[in-house]
């Protein structure tokens, strides 16, 4: 079985994220970039599972410009087989992300698609479930835990109020949630390994699909900004303060 | 207009969250109606029909739909699209499982987690978890939508007089099946919608000293969080963690205890109302955003506020 993990480039999470002075969108010029989180959790899962014997090849996929090979080329360098590049230049919204993902499913077969649930730059949680639907396949979104059979797989998600258990047919599309697993950090023979392993292009008219924008960006701003209070000087003064002043206890 | 509210509910009852999303909802403006889908939910269908500005409760009660699985709900709420201009349901697990998979089969794009409507086709939303807004304008005949609930102040959940009309299920897909939830036994309230949260740092030590916040928060009716550090530390589960890679919370206190307060911290947990912070590094991050800041040894501090509470 292959197993088909779509990986985005986005900003550390580390770094302090900076609004545009002409509010435009976010700073992204000599910023440092990485792959997003909950992806490479999506990358250790589908390794785990080649790993264990029930999957042999492990193909990522990133939308994005040129430098998203990189972003490639650090899930290479955790044990993934080979990348698929597709060149897009302006930011691709969750549904066109979908339809282009759905193209390559279709070009290559997997038996499952493991993603991140939700990329930690746009925060939009839909490509997953909006992949699922156009394949009309079953989604399994949230997963913290995946027990994969011949058939079906069981999922455990991760809910509002503690975890749900379902069982979903395959192919389906996983999403993965942080308690999943703890993704590897690469080794330096494996970083070097990586070097030699292919990544194909592929664009967006390759692929048929209309990546045009529905929605428009109006304005990205900075959130109004917390200004310090003051110090308390003793835990009494800060309960009395936490009663009386705030009113929140 | 005329906008269609996914309620979120176990059958039974109506999950408050609704009450949130029906505000967006009267933000918007226009024909409120909701969807009741589930099994055996003749009492939800009730308690949403009595939700204050619902004019119609459409339910479909089929044994496919009692665990509100994605792949049974979606073709149903798409198949009713045409009749709306926006449909909406709370940012929450349930609504992020379903919704996304509606627009897609109407091919529409979703605008997730608004926190304020501008107007019928224009909303903000936080990006890079809450550090930006963007407004964004949708120019889709139909918007399709989540609402973060801690940014709409919920309507009353009585009141109401809507009119309950029946439509038939889509079906099953034979897709996914639901087997059990296992729900937090935990006397405490959930992280997310919790009133006060209470969250160790790397500064705990270790796992057996978040012993102490547990005390804390039982006091005070509060969720148990912590930093990705301590998480990392293995300190505490995974689920504990506030964060840009964990939950965003927005409780009205937040009492941040041995927290440095890096900046993915604070992603998860700056629009909270009131922020303390306890560390006895005067110079630690987290004091340039609480309200109240104790400069003190926390192992000092804690066992006294913990006497102090009574």
């Amino acid at each position: 079985m292959k197993i088909l993990v779509p990986v985005k480039r986005v900003i550390d999470y580390n770094v302090k994220v900076r609004v545009k002075p002409d509010q435009s969108g976010v700073e992204l010029a000599n910023v440092k970039m990485a792959m997003n989180p909950f992806d490479e959790i999506a990358v250790e899962q589908a390794l785990r599972i080649k790993e264990a014997g029930r999957a042999d090849e492990i193909v990522l996929v990133s939308v994005g410009p040129s430098q998203s090979q990189e972003t490639i080329r650090t899930g290479l360098a955790m044990g993934a087989d080979r990348g698929i590049h597709i060149e897009a230049d302006q930011d691709i919204e969750p549904l066109a992300v979908a339809k282009l993902l759905k193209a390559v499913v279709k070009k290559e077969g997997p038996g499952l698609v493991i993603c991140g649930k939700q990329a930690i730059d746009d925060d939009s949680n839909q490509t997953g479930q909006m992949l699922s639907a156009l394949l009309g396949w079953a989604q399994a979104t949230f997963a913290s835990g995946v027990e994969l059979g011949s058939e079906k797989a069981k999922i455990i998600r991760e809910v509002d109020g503690g975890l749900e258990h379902i069982e979903v047919v395959l192919p389906a599309v996983i999403t993965v949630d942080l308690r999943l697993n703890e993704p590897r950090y690469a080794s330096l023979p494996n970083i070097m390994k990586a070097k030699k392993k292919p990544i194909d292009s592929l664009s967006a008219d390759e692929l048929g699909v209309d990546t045009t924008p529905r929605l428009k960006v109006v304005k990205v701003e900075e959130p109004a900004a917390r200004s310090a209070g003051i110090k308390v000087g003793s835990v009494a003064e800060l309960v009395d303060k936490l009663k009386n002043e705030a009113k929140v206890i | 207009m005329s906008i269609l509210v996914i309620v979120e509910h176990d059958n039974g009852a109506v999950n408050v969250a609704t009450l949130n999303t029906v505000a967006a909802a009267q933000a918007i403006g226009g024909d409120i109606d909701a969807l009741v889908s589930g099994h055996n939910c003749s009492k939800a269908a009730e308690a949403a029909a009595a939700i204050a500005g619902i004019s119609k409760v459409i339910v479909s009660d089929a044994a496919e739909n009692a665990n509100g699985l994605a792949e049974n709900i979606a073709p149903l709420i798409a198949g009713m699209a045409h009749n709306y201009s926006h449909i909406l349901a709370p940012a929450t697990t349930y609504g992020k499982n379903i919704l996304p998979r509606v627009a897609a089969l109407s091919d529409t794009a979703q605008i997730s987690d608004i926190i304020a409507v501008i107007d019928k086709d224009t909303f903000q939303r936080p990006i890079y978890a809450g550090n930006a807004l963007a407004t964004v304008r949708s120019s889709d005949a139909l918007k399709i939508i989540t609402v973060r609930s801690t940014a709409f102040e919920a309507v009353a959940d009585t009141g109401g007089k809507a009119t309950i009309e029946q439509i038939d299920a889509a079906g099953d897909a034979g897709l996914s099946s639901f087997e059990k939830s296992e729900l937090s036994k935990s006397e405490r309230p959930d992280l997310t919608s919790a009133g006060i949260v209470v969250s160790g740092g790397r500064g705990m030590q270790d796992g057996s000293n978040f012993g102490m916040l547990d005390k804390i928060a039982d006091k005070l009716g509060a969720a148990v969080g912590a930093s990705r550090a301590a998480v990392d530390a293995g300190f505490v589960p995974n689920d504990y963690q506030v964060g840009q890679t964990g939950k965003v919370v927005a409780p009205d206190l937040y009492m941040a205890v041995g927290i440095s307060g890096a900046i993915q911290h604070l992603a998860g947990m700056k629009d909270s109302k009131v922020i303390v912070a306890i560390n006895k590094d005067d110079e630690a991050p987290i004091f340039q955003v609480a309200d109240y800041g104790l400069v003190a040894d926390l192992f000092d501090a804690v066992p006294e506020l913990d006497s102090e509470l009574g």
